[in-house]
């Protein structure tokens, strides 16, 4: 097999940069900002997603305070805000759906797109199934940079004049290619146009990447059934991205072509700014078509790094295997072919032909089945456990309880005949905020905390990590559970204000209170802030396998170099949820430990696979050979 | 001086905060058990349950409570029927929810970190995960198709008698436009024939059957009558949304759509229900649209089939109302197109009233 050739070369190769003393190391440019390291790379995009973060987190409070306390003075906001202060002290409502619309977009895409993704797909794929680095740390490379430049475009368009673009991260046209129908239409949406397709040309560089590593540079005996779900879900997760990301270039592309050279892809019967538009002949659902078979997978982008990420750590820290360890791969691939087919359940009332209606009902109610045997997969994993709440762990059962919470409404709103009432109010913000955006974004925190001494040698706070997760956690309820209450009144997405209506006049109470609660939740991510930085620089340091954890990561050396291991990369023998075996002397037996030094624990079948292991590590290539 | 005084006490404050932090970490690494879990374990698998007890009574408390303040009385026949279907997902998810919120969060205590215990090894149980694919994907399987047939009964086909009404969003307002009593039917529009001038609609006026047409700031309804909306948009996507007739559709430029419906409620039955004598019916537009996306209200009036009848043979038609527009109309439906409109007086009538 190919894996064996480039493992030898690749072997030899680095194994002369450490006789050497790794003088090849480059200078501070090459090192830490054009570094072709994963592991400098992960570090990139994990600080400009926590930039991204905290951006987009403080956008959503302005637009809470509005929303919370509409009758407020905003004019201390003057010196940051400008002009989007009115004279009256109050927010431009125009400004309000620019704040909503790049919440949203900074969120889904550059916090849990690439700061997940980009972050522990690249830091733990090569580390966890045993390779030097990634396939081709140039194209690696570029991945962060077009990332960077993406972002340094998007976050351009918030100090032009006319503002960032306005009409929703969905950016649906006609809205956003007619700059007569908002202000944000302008100059504003053709950066974040701009900024997408950067954004896309990176989130492929970084998948294709992704892909290969884990088909092709295994190390010995890391057979596909003995890879970690992490490294399943970030599998998974680029296979989509690959598939669905050039369908959303094709929809920015064909909008590009509509705002600015006259094509009518997505426009007809037009008439606006006191002048009928020449446009004929596009459709508007097109758009949303394109958009959403982006979309929807996109959904699961987001979440499945977070649902691999949680299960490595629920099951490290319940000191158990991972139930139904290949239940879990199964239901992941078919939440990743399910969610090709679903797309158009975000359209059921946009005029589409009700008869294609009636079938996404149905594809989108199946996929709800899969996920619910993930859930009770944790919840069992947990059963009969031995569970040490670090950080991590306390992050990743937040995960599974926002997965539940908010998943359980998906169950409403895939139901179309429900949906009719439900559709764009708040009832659909408080789902996909809770099962999509909190949910992964534990995740990522649950990961950062976990794998904290991995990249930077020292531990974490666990008190400070514990007082953020219970400030973070009850804050996520109190902001998106009143949100139900709202929705089923009724209350309608991207108001900013409800009184024009005397249907939507109640509430003031409930939505001070979320407004209150989104107020503390951004504020206690400060914790982990000053946690993650000050423990980057004095944090104790990290013991070679802090959590007792299985995986290969964890037979590195404090401070990886380039090339992760310093001699030979480790065979792997096992599959990595060797938790509490029975029989086995520690509650814990990593991946790199043979069977033939494990005879009071071993299987029946394990003691049969003692006999490949013996002509050193090359039967483990020859059981994988069998499987292809 | 005060800003300076109140910087200073944050700074301060920050500076207690990092000493306190420091001091308790240092005491931490001198009392440090590597590896193992302390006390506080036992605090947060606790603080799990608590949590969990404290959100599922405020959650059950605050549904039975305010459940009229959350739930909007329904108007509309299909409404009815997919309200029930609403409150049979909820009961069905909510007892699933209970039951797996309490088993997983006292697992959490009860299965927290003990000095000397191990974990199970319990990698796999192909029965019970069979258990569990097969039963949620029942209880889905019928919640389809409860769903299924309420959604093609909803959006099948109206009946030939229903009642035709458009509707027209634009930035930022609703207008509808009513067939007129004459003929019953919608004339022909064309989006290029829109100006700013009076003829909002495009109204096409070599169609005769747009001479009766005319136009409502106001949604009026008739109760207990099959209506078919007929919904467009002149710029960028707006969605109709009538909260108590749980009815929402996109208005699509370029792609006309509709919706139909029946009311059981009028405006006067529903004030008397609410008990709020000012109660109104209103249409809201919940697609964002631009800068006046939140404003953009009709007021809907739901009046008995007679008094409907009548309100909207009272109405001047939109040709009545825009007389200029007569030179648009062909020559030879001028005289035609003048009575139709109510401009002139139908011979005709005067014909049969003389007879009798």
């Amino acid at each position: 097999m190919a894996t064996t050739d480039i493992h030898l070369h690749q072997d030899v190769h680095h194994d002369d940069h450490d006789h050497e003393h790794e003088h090849h190391e480059g200078n501070f440019w090459t090192t830490y900002i054009f570094s072709q390291d994963h592991k400098v790379i992960a570090k990139q995009f994990l600080i400009t997603g926590i930039f991204w973060a905290l951006l987009g987190g403080t956008l959503s409070v302005i637009f809470r305070l509005q929303l919370g306390f509409p009758d407020m003075n905003l004019d201390w906001l003057k010196p940051v805000l400008g002009g989007w202060i009115t004279p009256e002290g109050k927010l431009d409502p125009e400004f309000y759906l620019a704040l909503v619309t790049m919440h949203g977009t900074i969120m889904v895409f550059f916090v849990l797109t690439a700061g997940l993704s980009g972050t522990f797909s690249n830091f733990l794929i090569p580390l966890q199934v045993g390779a030097r680095d990634m396939a081709s740390g140039f194209l690696n490379m570029l991945s962060y940079w077009f990332f960077f430049g993406s972002s340094v475009v998007m976050f351009v368009s918030f100090f032009i004049e006319t503002g960032p673009a306005g009409g929703g991260w969905t950016v649906y046209p006609p809205l956003s290619a007619l700059p007569q129908a908002i202000k944000g239409s302008g100059l504003g949406m053709t950066l974040w146009l701009v900024a997408m397709a950067l954004f896309i040309v990176s989130s492929l560089l970084g998948g294709i990447n992704y892909i290969t590593t884990v088909i092709n540079l295994r190390t010995r005996g890391m057979s596909f059934t003995r890879m970690p779900l992490t490294i399943w879900a970030f599998f998974f997760t680029a296979i989509i991205g690959v598939l669905s990301f050039p369908v959303l270039f094709a929809a920015a592309l064909l909008l590009i072509f509509d705002r600015s050279f006259g094509t009518s892809f997505y426009l007809s019967d037009i008439f606006i700014g006191g002048e009928a538009l020449p446009r004929d002949g596009g459709s508007p659902i097109l758009f949303q078509h394109l958009f959403w078979f982006l979309g929807h997978p996109e959904v699961y982008i987001v979440l499945l790094p977070a649902l691999g990420i949680s299960s490595e750590i629920i099951a490290t820290n319940s000191r158990k295997p991972i139930f139904g360890y290949k239940a879990m791969i199964g239901s992941m691939l078919f939440i990743a072919i399910l969610s090709f087919i679903v797309w158009a359940h975000h359209m059921f009332v946009t005029g589409m032909n009700p008869f294609l209606g009636s079938i996404f009902m149905l594809l989108t109610l199946i996929i709800a089945v899969p996920s619910a045997v993930k859930i009770f997969n944790y919840v069992t994993t947990l059963w009969q456990g031995n569970i040490r709440f670090t950080p991590g762990m306390l992050f990743s059962i937040g995960l599974v309880s926002f997965f539940l919470t908010g998943g359980i409404t998906g169950i409403f709103l895939g139901n179309s005949a429900i949906d009719i009432q439900l559709h764009d109010t708040y009832f659909v913000v408080a789902h996909f905020h809770l099962v999509m955006g909190s949910a992964s974004f534990f995740g990522m925190l649950a990961g950062i905390y976990h794998w904290f001494p991995k990249m930077f040698g020292r531990m974490m706070d666990d008190r400070l990590g514990y007082i953020h997760f219970w400030l973070t956690f009850v804050g996520v309820y109190m902001v998106f559970f009143p949100m139900h209450y709202i929705g089923i009144a009724g209350f309608p997405r991207r108001y900013y204000t409800w009184s024009n209506f005397e249907a939507f006049g109640g509430f003031t109470d409930l939505n001070m209170l979320v407004s209150l609660a989104a107020i503390l939740t951004l504020g206690s991510q400060f914790i982990f802030l000053f946690n993650f930085f000050y423990s980057i620089f004095r944090g104790r340091l990290a013991p070679p396998n802090p959590w007792n954890a299985t995986t290969l990561e964890w037979t590195t050396p404090r401070h990886p170099g380039h090339g992760n291991w310093p001699g030979e990369i480790p065979s792997v023998y096992r599959w990595p949820y060797d938790y509490s075996k029975p029989g086995a002397k520690e509650d814990y037996i990593p991946q790199t430990i043979p069977y033939s030094e494990t005879p009071e624990s071993n299987l029946p079948h394990e003691n049969e696979l003692i006999k490949l292991e013996t002509s050193n590590g090359e039967g483990a290539i020859i059981v994988e050979g069998k499987k292809h | 001086m005060m800003s300076l005084i109140v910087f200073l006490s944050v700074v301060l404050v920050l500076g207690i905060l990092y000493m306190i932090f420091r001091v308790s970490s240092l005491v931490g690494v001198a009392k440090a058990k590597e590896g193992k879990p302390d006390s506080a374990n036992t605090v947060n698998a606790a603080l799990f349950v608590v949590f969990m007890i404290l959100s599922l009574v405020g959650f059950f408390w605050y549904s039975f409570t305010h459940f009229k303040s959350y739930t909007l009385p329904v108007a509309s026949e299909h409404g009815v029927r997919t309200d029930g279907l609403f409150w049979t997902t909820m009961w069905v998810t909510v007892v699933a929810f209970v039951i797996i919120s309490i088993v997983m969060f006292v697992f959490l205590y009860q299965y927290r970190y003990q000095p000397g215990r191990k974990a199970k090894f319990y990698p796999d149980n192909h029965y019970l995960e069979l258990t569990w694919t097969i039963i949620p994907a029942i209880v889905l399987a019928v919640l389809i198709f409860t769903g299924l047939k309420a959604w093609t009964d909803i959006t099948g086909k109206a009946a030939d008698d229903a009642e035709v009404i458009e509707i027209v969003a634009q930035q930022f307002a609703w207008t509808a436009r009513y067939p007129g009593v004459k003929d019953q039917t919608l004339g022909k529009v064309n989006y290029k024939l829109i100006d700013n001038f009076g003829n909002e609609f495009g109204l096409d006026l070599t169609d005769k059957n747009s001479f009766d047409d005319f136009k409502s700031l106001e949604l009026h309804l008739p109760k207990g009558k099959e209506i078919l909306l007929k919904i467009r948009a002149k710029d960028v996507l707006h969605s109709v949304f009538l909260p108590h007739f749980r009815v929402k559709m996109d208005a699509v430029p370029g792609m006309p759509t509709q919706f139909k419906f029946t009311v059981t409620k009028t405006t006067e039955e529903m004030r008397k229900e609410t008990g709020n004598p000012n109660f109104n019916y209103e249409l809201a537009c919940t697609e964002i649209c631009g800068r006046g996306h939140f404003s953009m209200r009709m007021p809907v009036i739901v009046e008995e089939e007679a008094a409907y009848n009548s309100w909207k043979a009272a109405q001047e038609t939109w040709l009545k109302q825009n007389p200029n527009y007569l030179k648009k109309v062909p020559d030879a439906l001028k005289e035609a197109a003048e009575i139709k409109a109510g401009i002139q007086k139908d011979p005709g009538a005067g014909v049969a009233a003389v007879t009798e």
